[in-house]
């Protein structure tokens, strides 16, 4: 028994996507996309998957670094931009963020640390919300599977989009995808990083990289395997626990905020209807 | 003799039945141009698959004059397509209307209601409760309907050959999943199993409708097949892109499969249905039923 890493057929996953993509853009009424480029791959394979669908000339890619942000991942962005040629902005967030974090004061260098990577995130989506309106553009979020299931990200920060087009692939798959789609190199190679303070790294931080991640999250939640299951693949134990816990306490991240249920019919519990429908298209 | 069929692979709108009666007019016509005798399209062509509660507003009767006035558009030719039913007793089931200058000749109502994992169908729509196939002249005989899921019940299609259809007719709104399986994706494999072997073992040609386009996140995978009375594909649309699929059987072919390969004639339904009698009275608790003294 072994536990593998989820595969992909990448081909097949540009082609479903791409016409997700068009889908979602012909059923609310939209032409455009506008995404926020960090020049790590998932966001570069965001940005690669939307000009395939809808032309680059369709795509605002926003960079958005903060004092911090190394020079290499705006370098990486740029290599993003050039090679699609799509339209791109630069907007450094460091004035909108400091003033606030300075306004209120009081953590050690810690917290203020979770507190930063929290408001640099959902600035982020202030600026993107604010340049889709002036774009005309539904804003396509970067998240992906593992990070979803892991609830690396931040509520109303990156979570925030309108389409999640690469919300169904594991990191593991993405690059695959992205090396399909031509992703430069440098930043398939490089390793992944939220870039929230100088050194950081997603696999540092997690504690584990994301191939034994990807294998324990596939049994987990596609194969649908206990935790002792796992084990006895040989899958490391405590980790195996570790993320299957994660997984859990996250929930919330990933659903809607429970109503209390008073009525007969109640959004999102008796009332259900698909997002997509006759009425709901812009300029219907 | 050579009977044309056509499958309509097309994107429906979700929830837009008068947008969707014209896809469907002009669909036919088109099918009818390439001489097909039978038209068939999608589940739920008329209305769309992810409707949850738009249900009740894109309901019809069977008798619906908009169903009627489609199917006279082409006169002669047999129109098989999904819609949402509303029946006299106020029951909604996704059902399989099958019809000829405007006269509704069979009508089969989803008995298998995928209510698991990403489907919840069963709390949006009610299940049929007939299994039949519907007379519709020669050279086919008879045409056994049904709906998707219906197909992942073995049951359903092998008690139709067995009421003697002469084809098959299964419309489906299959969505794309599970990538990375040899064949790009499992379900894709699975179906293509599961009518290769009901072909076969049916000694019956099988025509399989399934749409493509885009609702929410689901991708529908289109692949429309034509298999003959042997298994074989006579005709195969492309996967997720719109397409009229024109293939022909032959009535010959399935008269010698079968006198070949008798399997149909030979099969012992007295004693399926004696051991099928007593495997309902034990799921249901009930006491056996009593042997016949030989």
């Amino acid at each position: 028994m072994s536990a593998p890493l989820p595969q992909i057929e990448a081909p097949t996953a540009v082609e479903v996507i791409t016409g997700f993509i068009r889908s979602q853009l012909e059923q609310t009424g939209f032409k455009r996309l506008v995404v926020g480029l960090s020049g790590g791959v998932d966001s570069a394979t965001v940005a690669f998957l939307a000009a395939r669908a809808i032309g680059a000339d369709n795509l605002l890619a926003v960079r958005m670094p903060y004092r911090s942000s190394s020079a290499a991942s705006e370098a990486d962005a740029m290599r993003v931009v050039t090679a699609l040629g799509c339209h791109t902005e630069l907007i450094e967030i460091t004035p909108m963020v400091d003033p606030m974090l300075a306004l209120i004061s009081g953590d050690d260098e810690a917290s203020l640390q979770v507190r930063r990577g929290n408001v640099m995130a959902r600035q982020r989506m202030i600026v993107l919300y604010d340049r889709s309106a002036a774009f005309d553009a539904l804003v396509a979020g970067t998240g992906n599977k593992t990070e979803a299931l892991l609830g690396y990200g931040t509520l109303h920060g990156d979570m925030a989009a309108a389409i999640a087009p690469i919300g169904d692939l594991y990191k593991s798959q993405l690059r695959a995808v992205a090396g399909e789609l031509g992703v430069p190199e440098e930043i398939l190679a490089k390793p992944p990083s939220a870039d929230l303070w100088p050194g950081q790294t997603d696999e540092g931080e997690l504690g584990a990289t994301y191939d034994d991640l990807d294998r324990i999250l596939f049994a987990l939640v596609d194969r649908r395997w206990s935790v002792e299951r796992c084990a006895a693949a040989g899958l490391d134990a405590e980790l195996v626990a570790w993320v299957a816990q994660r997984v859990a306490r996250n929930e919330f991240k990933r659903q809607t905020p429970p109503v209390a249920k008073l009525s007969l019919r109640t959004p999102g519990v008796d009332h259900l209807y698909p997002r997509r429908r006759p009425g709901s298209r812009r300029g219907s | 003799m050579e009977y044309r069929i056509a499958l309509a692979q097309l994107a429906p709108r979700l929830g837009e039945v008068e947008a969707n009666f014209e896809l469907a007019r002009d669909w036919l016509r088109r099918g009818a141009a390439e001489g097909a005798q039978l038209v068939a399209f999608p589940e739920l062509a008329l209305t769309g698959y992810l409707l949850a509660d738009l249900v009740p507003e894109v309901a019809m009767r069977s008798d619906d004059p908009r169903l009627a006035a489609l199917s006279r558009e082409s006169p002669g030719t047999l129109l098989a397509i999904g819609f949402v039913e509303e029946t006299d007793g106020h029951r909604f089931c996704n059902s399989a209307a099958l019809l000829r200058d405007g006269e509704l000749i069979g009508l089969h109502r989803k008995v298998y209601l995928p209510t698991y994992g990403m489907f919840d169908e069963g709390r949006f729509t009610r299940a049929g409760d007939r299994i039949r196939t519907h007379p519709v002249g020669e050279p086919l005989g008879s045409i056994g309907l049904s709906v998707c899921e219906d197909f992942w019940h073995a049951s359903l299609p092998m008690v139709q050959a067995l009421d003697g259809a002469g084809l098959l007719v299964n419309l489906a709104a299959g969505p794309a999943r599970a990538p990375g399986s040899s064949a790009g994706l499992a379900a894709i494999a699975g179906w293509h199993k599961m009518q290769d072997t009901y072909a076969l073992l049916g000694t019956v040609p099988i025509a399989f409708c399934n749409r493509v386009g885009n609702e929410e996140g689901l991708t529908f995978w289109g692949g429309s097949r034509l298999l003959g009375a042997d298994g074989s594909t006579i005709a195969e649309g492309p996967l997720y892109e719109e397409a009229l699929v024109v293939g022909a059987i032959d009535t010959d072919d399935v008269r010698m499969q079968r006198y070949g390969l008798p399997l149909l004639a030979d099969e012992r339904v007295e004693l399926v249905r004696r051991e099928l009698d007593r495997i309902i009275a034990e799921r249901a608790g009930m006491p056996e039923p009593a042997e016949v003294e030989a």
